[in-house]
């Protein structure tokens, strides 16, 4: 397949080990993957604070951009940007993009496209899993990166205590409100650190840097590592 | 820090409050538990939040007519209706009631539409004071404080709390043996505060209630209760009066069948509550002042009328992440939670109200939980762009907003906004001037190359 990566801004900022590792596993099963020029930001945090026009004008110079090859699917490695993009945005301001029906997170895209559950990756270590509020009830995204994880060979996949409760970064909240996104936070590191994994996976890079900011500041010896950071992770390649 | 805004300001002080914390996470916790539980006993579950939905949906569409209806099937049994525009009109009309009859003992209820329209305070202004006889309730009123939880009123309180507090206001006296132990205290409480109220409860003047439904085709109010005292306020006393919002109206007594099981369930993990009252008239005085206080300006508008279809289970406070962590307070009225962040808006309608939706992290908890499926985390989207169209959040944020549509609307201006955040990343970082990530957190740091600077195998250009 001739795949298009969507680098979401953050990724490309903040966690450009997910990007790559993306592109490292969409390649290491065969498909052709590009990343469009020019790509910023989807404007996910102008729909966020509720200004849809700003929104809207971003997503669709995205979206275009990202069609300007036709590729036969466009994958993204962050839960909410799909999901600003590809429910959000449709639901609330009549978003359309002939792409739409091409774009999709990681991690849907190799179980729910792909069909693929393997991908030969090898991660010694025990991994706990936060569903990403958008990933999880905008994209239905609950077991795939589940089945994806338990396939790693060396992985043992152990569940916190309420996997998918919010970890309190929620866009601009984390900032606007942060004693309260802070807490929430707080209740989610010790989740993590009572499973006793010495890992937690996410598909969405912003829950990634929450958990981790608050891990770190507990001086926790727990990572926080992006789901395809595992999966490219193996013979193959150093983990990303 | 600055001035924080009202929320922010109190939900700091609810976090600072270890005690607080605890007792809303356990007992939104056990709520959450029991409500697994018995709504696995329903396969059925998802069928029936679809036709609680579409019931809603369909009542509301038509709720003039049905209101109407409503009231002539009551007024056929006796019973005198009331329309009340707003809290102040609704208020009058109870409070002008207990002047009439001057009834020095009223009975309460627990209703929040009488919360909402500070009926206690109106009465007080007449030198009334109404006997709250719901424990929570009883508890809050004792405690001078407003309910924290559309269901659990006291949900803020822990056991060792209301104790001092029953010993201080002498429902309990001075040098009782008490138990240690957290549950059988509780028990021991509510048999106290039973005590006390059992022998006020037998006799009174007035009794007020609010109602969970009102059937139209019987003009039936329908209550339900766990603690058999809202029999004994709809039955002691001579004259009884229901407060109720216009939107709590249903078309048949069949509706119930669907709309109770979902409301017990979601409310407090309960198959059915331990009473249900359906009062069609009476043997005494009976009136039902029906309240609008902003309902018809949102039903009016199709979106907001689907926040209507709220039944208040509370379901959607005890999953949401932030009202678990700083309780119903911090909200700043009586409805909190999303449901609350969507009601205060739209029906109160202060300044600091339009701060609500945007107390959430959008997780869409709350709107999976909700009973009759209201997308609850999207009408929290829908009012943030309202206030923002409305220019209710600043004209810094309005021009930042436009700012970086114009910096994201071309590469290089991103990439060298991108570049010139980086540089500053550090000196930032000293001078402590994104506290209000970092008080709590480690920054993340930029990635030096970003993805887009790599070059290789892995890079943007390798194909």
């Amino acid at each position: 397949m001739r795949i298009a990566l969507f680098v979401p801004c953050h990724v490309d900022l903040l966690r450009p080990g997910a990007a790559r590792a993306a592109a490292r596993v969409l390649r290491r099963l065969g498909h052709e993957v590009r990343v469009p020029e020019g790509q910023t930001c989807c404007g996910q945090p102008a729909l966020n604070a509720g200004y849809f026009r700003d929104f809207a004008c971003l997503a669709r110079r995205l979206l275009d951009l990202l069609d300007r090859d036709e590729p036969d699917a466009v994958v993204a490695p962050s839960g909410s940007c799909v999901a600003a993009l590809r429910v959000t945005g449709p639901r609330h301001l009549g978003l359309s993009h002939p792409l739409l029906d091409r774009l999709y997170e990681f991690s849907e895209f190799l179980t729910r496209v792909l069909g693929v559950t393997d991908v030969g990756a090898r991660f010694p270590g025990t991994v706990t899993w936060h569903d990403g509020c958008h990933a999880l009830r905008g994209l239905r995204i609950r077991e795939g990166p589940r089945r994806l994880l338990r396939a790693v060979r060396g992985l043992t996949l152990v569940e916190m205590e309420e996997p998918d409760e919010c970890c309190g970064f929620g866009g601009t909240f984390a900032v606007k409100m942060p004693e309260v996104s802070a807490a929430l936070g707080e209740r989610k590191a010790r989740a993590v650190a009572a499973s006793g994994a010495a890992y937690v996976s996410a598909t969405e890079p912003s829950c990634l840097v929450q958990i981790e900011g608050v891990l770190r500041r507990r001086g926790s010896a727990v990572r926080a590592v992006h789901l395809a950071e595992i999966l490219a992770s193996g013979e193959g390649g150093d983990g990303g | 820090m600055g001035r924080a805004s009202p929320f922010r300001r109190r939900a700091r002080r609810a976090l600072g409050n270890p005690v607080l914390a605890r007792n809303v996470l356990r007992a939104t916790d056990t709520s959450l538990a029991h409500r697994r539980e018995v709504v696995a006993e329903r396969p059925d579950w998802e069928d029936l939040r679809e036709r609680a939905a579409a019931l809603r949906r369909h009542t509301l569409a038509r709720l003039d007519r049905y209101l109407r209806e409503f009231a002539e099937n009551a007024r056929a049994r006796g019973v005198q209706v009331h329309a009340a525009r707003d809290a102040r009109a609704a208020a009058r009309l109870v409070s002008e009631l207990a002047r009439r009859k001057g009834a020095t003992r009223i009975l309460k209820a627990k209703s929040m539409a009488t919360e909402e329209i500070e009926l206690n305070a109106a009465l007080a202004r007449r030198g009334f004071r109404p006997l709250e006889t719901d424990l929570g309730e009883y508890i809050v009123q004792l405690a001078g404080e407003r309910p924290s939880h559309l269901t659990a009123p006291a949900l803020h309180r822990s056991a060792e709390e209301i104790r001092d507090l029953f010993l201080r206001e002498g429902v309990i006296r001075e040098g009782t043996a008490l138990p240690r132990d957290r549950r059988a205290l509780a028990r021991r409480l509510s048999l106290s505060a039973r005590e006390t109220l059992r022998s006020r409860l037998l006799e009174a003047d007035l009794g007020v209630t609010g109602a969970n439904f009102l059937v139209a085709e019987t003009g039936t109010v329908v209550l339900v209760e766990n603690e058999g005292n809202i029999r004994f306020t709809t039955t002691t006393p001579p004259v009884v009066v229901a407060v109720a919002g216009i939107d709590k109206v249903i078309p048949r007594l069949a509706d119930l069948g669907i709309l109770l099981p979902l409301l017990t369930r979601s409310a407090t993990g309960q198959r059915a509550a331990a009473g249900v009252s359906l009062l069609s008239g009476g043997p005494g005085e009976r009136h039902v002042v029906l309240l609008d206080n902003g309902r018809t300006r949102m039903l009016a508008d199709p979106e907001d009328r689907e926040i209507l279809a709220c039944i208040r289970c509370g379901a959607c406070l005890n999953t949401c992440p932030v009202y678990r962590s700083v309780g119903g307070h911090a909200y700043g009225w009586i409805y909190p939670g999303p449901i609350g962040a969507l009601l205060a808006p739209l029906l109160r309608g202060r300044g600091e109200d339009w701060e609500l939706p945007f107390a959430s992290t959008l997780c869409g908890a709350c709107a999976e939980i909700c009973p009759v499926k209201i997308p609850l985390h999207e009408h929290l989207l829908r009012l943030r762009a309202r206030a923002a169209r409305a220019g209710r959040r600043g004209i810094g944020e309005r021009i930042g907003f436009r700012a970086f549509r114009f910096l994201a609307g071309r590469e290089d201006r991103f990439r060298l906004a991108a570049r010139l955040a980086r540089r500053m990343e550090g000196p930032l970082l000293r001078l402590g001037l994104l506290a209000a990530w970092t008080a709590a957190r480690e920054a993340p740091r930029m990635a030096r190359p970003a993805f887009h600077e790599m070059r290789g195998d892995h890079g943007p250009a390798a194909s």
